[in-house]
This record gives C-alpha cells, structure tokens and sequence, in this order.
C-alpha cells in the first residue's frame, strides 16, 4: 500500500515502508564476513606490544631476541613508519594519528603499541612479544582533567602551549586550546533573573562498546600494490592514512570495508590497519592483526571525560535569561578532544539571548580519545538539562513546558552562530507532553525526567553509481559503510526513484578502487548524503532511459517524460507510443548504445538538523543504591524516515548506550595510571534484560535540502539521556546527581544526603 | 560585500568585533581573503573551519555561492560520530 506524506502530500510507494533488511540472513546465520572473517594463503597474524605505563620515556627497544625466534616473520617499532605526504582529507592532525599508531620516543598512556611481530601464528606472535626488549624511564603521569590542569601537573608535551589564548602563554601547560561561543551579555542576563543555577557537573569516559574489536587483513604485494580489509566507518580514510603513514600512492592501495559489529563513531580512525600493512610490506606476506577486548579498552578510543560548570538564570515567567558554561574535555594523550562540539551544542536547543560556552581541550594520559554517537553533546547536555530541571521545578513550572517556552524554533539564532533553518524540536517535546507516558503515574521511589538535545548532521563528499542490469533489476554502488541499515534506505529510495520494486534493488558498499571517494560513515550523514547521491544517480540513469527510448521510438529525446518506472512520450508526441518499461529499456541496452548506468559525486551539503526529547523513569532501591530504568521513551525528528524500523532502532539504541552511560560505564583508573577495567565484566555495559522497551515516537518535520526530506538520526538519541536519567534519579532522591556514572555507591550516598 | 560573523575565540583578530565585511562570491574566496586580509587568522582556515550560509553548515568549505546578503558564519569544523 502506498503511503502518503502527511506534510507534503507526497504518495511514496517505497519510502516510509519497513522491508525486510538485505543484511539480515547472513547476519543471523553466521555468514556475514566481518573484520576478522577473512583469510589468505600463507597469512600471518600479528600482535602489538603495548605500554605498561601511563607516562614513560622509551630509552630503547631491542627486538634482537623475538626476531630469532622460529616462525617470526617481521618485528616493527616506529622506525618503520614515517609520515610522508597525504592525508590531507582526514579531520585528525596525522602526525598524531602516527604517534598514536606506535609510539615515538614516550608511551603516553597504558596500552599505547610500542612494537609489532607478525609470525606464522598467533601464540608465536605472543611468545615473540615477551622477548622484546624495552628499557622505560617511568614519568610521573595524570590521568583526571582537574589534577591535569592544575598548576603542578606532570606536563606530557613540553611543547604544547595553550593556543587562542591572549595573551599567549609563556609555559607549556596540558590544556591545548581554548575556545569560545556565543552572543549577547549574559552578566546583564543574569542581573536580570529571578533564578539562577550554578554547579559543576563531571563525566567520566565510556567506551563504544561494539562488540566487534577492531581486525583487519592487509596485503602488501612485491609489485607494491597493497590490499586491506577491515572493519571500519570510513575505507576511504583508511586508505587516505595508510598511504600517508606508509607513504603509498592512494591508487595503490585498496580497502575492502567489512561487515561492521559496531562503530558508534569509535571506528572513524585508524590503530591497527598501518601496523598491519608496514608489517605485510616487510615481510612480503598477508598479515591479519584483531585486537582482543582489552586491547580495544586500553587502546582505542573511548570518549572524553568531561568537568563542565554551568550557570543559567531565568526569570519568574519562565524565561531564560542567560545560559553560560565552561566545558573542560580530555581527549587522552593528544590534542583534539570533541570540545568544539560540545561547547556549540551546549545551548543549541534553546533561544537565548545572551549566551556563552568556553571550552578547554585537555591532554592527560589516556587512550587517544575518538567520536562517539553525538561526541560531546551528551555531557553538555548533562549538565544545562539538569540546570534546567532544577531552574523548572524552582520557577513552578512543568519542565516540558519550560523547555517549549526557549526552545529554539525556525529563524532562532543559535547559541553556535548562525539562525536555524526549520527544525523540529517543538514538535517533539509536544509529542513528549501529549504522550502516554509522560501522563502516567509513578510509583514508589520512582522519579521522571525529561530532556532534550541536538545534532548537527553531516554531509561531505559523496560517491553512488547505479546499474541497470539487463533483466531489469538495479545494483546500486556506495562507498559508505553500512553501520545503520543504510543498504536498505538505498534501496527503498533507488527503488522510489526508479519506479521498480525494492526487491529488484540490491545495494553494495564497494571498494575504495571501485568508485570515486566517499567520506566516513559518520555524523549521521549516511541516509542523507549517500542516499542523495543515490537518488541523482538513478536519475542520471533515468535520463539514459529516457534517452534510449527515444531512439528507439524515433522522438527527441526531451520529448520522453519518466514515471512509474516506464518511459512515456509527452508533449506532441504524447499517446503516440505505449509506455515503455525499465525492464524493456534495459533489455535492449546492447542494441541501443550499452549498458545503462548513472553516477554521482558530488559534495552533500544542505544537512537538516536534528532534535530529540526524552522521558526516563527511574527506579531506585534505597538501601543498595541499585537503580532501574523502569520506563523510557524517545522522540525525534527525523526529517523522514526512510525505513521507520531501522529509525526506531537507532533511537532505542541511542537511548540504551545513554543508559548505561548514565549508570554504570566509566574508565576506572588505577594511581599506577593503568586502566582497572578493561573488559566487559568489569565495564558494565546493559544487557537486555537491564532495560525496558524503549518506547519511540518517529516525528517527521522534513528536510526541504533532501529529496525525500532525511535529517539524519543515529547521533541525536544519545544526547539527552545523561540529562533525563540524571533529572529522574534526582526527582527520586530528592537531590541533584551532578555525577556520571550515577552508579549505585554514588546514589546510596546521595540517598544517605552525601 | 557580504557580512560575516566570527564565533567568539576567533573574534580576538578584530579587536572584538563579531563580524566584518569584505567581497566573496563563494565560501573559498571568502577564506582566501579572510586569511589574506586577517594573517592570524590563516592558521585556524588551515586548521579546518566550517562555513555556514544561511543557515547550512558546510564543513567542507569550497565553491559554495555566497550572495550579498546571505548570513555567514565561521565556525570551528565539526567531525566525528
């Protein structure tokens, strides 16, 4: 049945349906290859020997002994990679990409690779790596924000001095960069409040946690062409690193881009692939390299912590007057934490006007921090939705209802800059207040909390190609990892633009030699930019159609109109010839002129932003402190939803990463500065049975820059749920929590009035 | 000559002011000339920023038309996720 825009009026016959996912059977059957699923004649696998020390100055390293030992094919350090040219497309500073890959004259944290064996199997790869030798000078070592900044702290670049500072520093200090945003005077704003709320909030690091470590298989041949496969967000960016960290020809080097368990944002980098290829290209053989779990805790990269003060004022009418934050964000051992983001989307749901958000890019001595899912808005947004709370339930006044109130609308000047184009966040946090949900009652010791948050979406450069295939079926060609669900919105939205059935589409992600460049799998720009390029290339291969059916009946070729997956004569020539078919095109194309395809590359911009609103009901056991999400729901504007199932389940993932984040994940270090946790049963992340269903609500304010309306949704849902379980537990308690993770000793000594 | 406006931390080369005017067509002139014009400014282009026009954010900044009263803003680039 076909289903009709409710806005637009639009009738899709594709769009907004729920087929059955092409991944799917393999996926549950076990035949689905991912990162560590492939293997080569003669492949070798390799181990890396990784930092014991949070902070230490590597004296040498004598890879003399395991490089003797029998079935050791090749030992690597950091002589054998050297930066050369390239990388230029990719957002990370690469000489720091190289120094986290393997390190350069320090270990900057525990865990960080210090050498790599590649030997005929893995337990001689092991053994090898016990007899290298390296000799460390132990540094004194700061692994927390606030002792990091703090004017005795162990400095861990000599240097780095803090940059857009005035005047400019004149000693090196762990902070690397302030920023700042905003408008307005918020001292003249907060004179004019009623209210005012001011704490200082902290996070602490998590984790992705996608259940596939990292793996790749990289094959350097004689000719010096090389292959990867890999489970990654962006094959185009590890080509782009590879080649620059092994000063390779981009042509020469293809990336395969696997199945993916997983990225969350945690896989738009590279820590083993370099290592892997630098290692096949010195021993001349296939090398596979697969992290192991506490490998990926010690040595990927988690998000950052966080310690943020906020201050927001507003008066008894309910109106904000002035919002301001300093956000301080560790991004680990190198500069680059996601502080930009999380300062700018501080204050984005709310229309203010006097604003301000600093924010400090802070180095300690951690695992380089990478994106995960909206990185850095969950804890801003922490922080300025428990301001919120508080500031509603001291004016009077019903916290949705506060939120309606500022919320940023069509024409708001946002707090980052410019005037948001139309958006959605209204309309969720009406449905929030009309919902079941939020109508229901409470039980003991229950609290509610509600909050909102944001996301900018990306676009960037995109590549898709669609071929018509002479039985009339369509392959469609991307080059975005499929992390989402994105194979099925391609197809449903070629499907749509063709006018052939979904079933007759089948999408692939190609590789990096077989179509022109596509940025990442990132920023919850994959619906939207690949799916746009999707939807020009198949009208480009409409206009061949279109252009082969006028040969065939003789007429101009701008005399031919498509619709219904037929082409038709129009103007004169209208009702001369029947409507001609996709398949009866296609299975002509040898006789017309070739095969029919159409192609894009192009830049996608015109991005919609995204917003969500949330409702978590919490639980608590007052005498153990455990607490249990009993209800929760969310609400988002996704533009359009291309396949409604798929949206669902980013919504309820978003919101379940955002619980455990809430409750229980954290980083925990040792006063060695080692990680204390690095595996799944000491990092709690949620299982099933910790969670309720999560109940969503898809609301559609579409995106007028998108052919079918996408805003993007994988990012937005794991803003808010820091803010709402936070402001839950606090309504439960009866006490502000200003601390994540909530975990149980700190809730029983909030219960307790700690 | 088109209006553009400066995120705070980047205003410190105009003595504070929260914006500037100058001739661009398109969002790459308009950083070539930013960058020509405000040298302090040169290494935060080449460090990556975003431009915003009308209210869509380009984060890879190039050709994108630029008219005389379009609302521009610079804003640190954005990644990840």
């Amino acid at each position: 049945m076909n289903k009709i825009d409710d806005i637009s009026g639009t009738e899709y016959k594709y769009v907004g349906t729920r087929p059955v996912r092409p991944d799917g059977v393999d996926k549950v059957t076990g035949k689905a290859q991912f990162g560590a699923d492939l293997y080569a004649p003669g492949m070798l696998f390799a181990k890396i020997l990784r930092s014991p020390h949070a902070h230490a100055r590597i004296l040498s390293v004598n890879t003399d002994k395991a490089e003797a030992l029998d079935g050791v094919k090749a030992v690597l350090t950091y002589a054998d990679l050297e930066l050369g040219d390239g990388g230029h497309d990719l957002e990370d500073d690469m000489n720091h990409v190289l120094e986290n890959v393997m390190a350069r004259g320090k270990a900057l944290y525990d865990g960080h690779a210090v050498a790599a064996v590649a030997a005929n199997s893995a337990s001689i790869a092991k053994r090898a790596l016990k007899l290298i030798d390296v000799e460390y000078e132990v540094l004194p070592h700061v692994t927390d924000i606030e002792k990091a900044i703090a004017p005795d702290a162990p400095i861990i670049h000599e240097d780095m001095y803090t940059q857009d500072m005035d005047p400019k520093p004149e000693k090196p200090s762990n902070v690397a960069r302030r920023m700042e945003i905003g408008h307005g005077d918020i001292e003249a704003g907060f004179e004019k409040a009623d209210f005012i709320f001011e704490r200082r909030f902290r996070t602490e690091a998590a984790h992705q946690g996608y259940i596939e470590p990292h793996a790749c298989l990289a094959n350097y041949r004689s000719d010096g062409h090389a292959e990867i496969w890999c489970c990654t967000q962006g094959h185009f960016m590890v080509r782009s690193a590879c080649a620059a960290l092994l000063g390779m020809d981009l042509s020469k080097l293809r990336v395969t881009a696997s199945e993916i368990g997983g990225g969350f944002g945690g896989k738009t980098t590279v820590f083993i692939e370099p290592v892997a290829l630098a290692l096949s290209r010195k021993c001349g053989r296939p090398v596979k390299l697969v992290m192991d779990r506490d490998e990926v805790f010690r040595a990927s990269g988690p998000t950052p912590s966080s310690v943020i003060d906020v201050k927001i004022g507003a008066n008894k009418e309910g109106v904000i007057t002035a919002g301001f934050a300093e956000l301080w964000f560790q991004g680990g051992a190198f500069p680059g934490s996601v502080i930009d983001l999380g300062a700018m989307c501080s204050f984005a749901c709310y229309n203010l006007e006097n604003v301000k958000a600093i924010g400090w890019d802070v180095v300690v001595n951690r695992p380089k921090s990478a994106a995960y899912r909206a990185p850095g808005a969950p804890m801003a947004a922490f922080a300025v939705e428990s301001a919120l709370d508080d500031l509603a339930d001291r004016i009077g006044i019903d916290p949705i209802d506060f939120r309606l109130k500022n919320a940023a609308e069509e024409g708001t000047i946002a707090s980052f800059g410019p005037k948001f184009r139309r958006i959605g966040l209204k309309e969720t946090l009406e449905a929030a207040k009309a919902s079941d949900h939020y109508n229901s009652q409470l039980g003991p010791n229950q609290g509610r909390g509600v909050a909102s948050g944001f996301w900018f979406n990306f676009g960037g450069t995109t590549s898709a190609s669609i071929k018509i295939e002479l039985d009339g079926t369509a392959v469609v060609t991307v080059g975005t990892p499929d992390i989402g669900g994105s194979r099925a919105s391609m197809c449903q939205m070629a499907a749509e633009t063709l006018g052939i059935p979904y079933e007759d589409v089948r999408c692939i992600v190609a590789d990096t030699s077989s179509l022109p460049y596509s940025a990442t799998t990132e920023g919850s720009r994959t619906t939207h930019s690949s799916g746009m390029a999707t939807v020009y290339a198949a009208q480009n291969a409409i206009g061949v159609m279109c252009s082969r059916a006028a040969m065939i009946w003789g007429i101009p070729e701008d005399a031919v109109d498509w619709k219904d997956g037929h082409a038709r004569p129009s103007g004169a020539n209208a009702g001369d010839f029947e409507p001609m078919s996709l398949a009866e095109i296609a299975k002509k194309a040898h006789e017309t002129g070739g095969p029919i395809a159409g192609h894009c590359e192009f830049e996608a911009g015109k991005v919609g932003q995204s917003f969500g609103t949330h409702i978590a009901d919490a639980e608590i056991d007052p005498e153990t402190g455990f607490t249990k999400i009993v209800r929760y729901t969310v609400i988002q504007d996704a533009g359009r939803a291309i396949h409604p199932s798929y949206v669902e389940g980013q919504y309820q993932g978003g919101a379940v990463q955002g619980i455990g984040w809430a409750l229980n994940e954290e980083y925990i270090y040792g006063e060695d500065g080692r990680l204390q946790n690095a595996g799944f049963l000491d990092y709690r992340m949620p299982v099933c049975s910790d969670v309720p269903m999560i109940e969503t609500e898809i609301v559609e304010v579409p995106n007028t820059g998108h052919p079918f309306g996408v805003r993007g949704v994988g990012e937005t849902p794991i803003a808010p749920p820091l803010g709402a379980i936070g402001n839950a537990l606090s309504h439960a308690i009866g006490r502000r929590m200003d601390t994540i993770p909530m975990s149980p000793p700190r809730v029983l000594e909030a219960v307790n009035g700690g | 000559m088109v209006k553009v406006h400066l995120w705070s931390s980047a205003r410190s080369v105009l003595d504070g002011a929260e914006s500037l005017e100058l001739e661009a067509k398109n969002a790459r002139e308009l950083l070539q000339r930013l960058g020509a014009e405000y040298p302090a400014l040169q290494p935060q282009i080449e460090k990556g920023v975003a431009v915003s026009i009308d209210g869509i954010i380009h984060n890879n900044p190039s050709f994108q038309p630029i008219d005389d009263d379009s609302e521009i803003f610079l804003l640190p680039r954005m990644a990840g996720g």
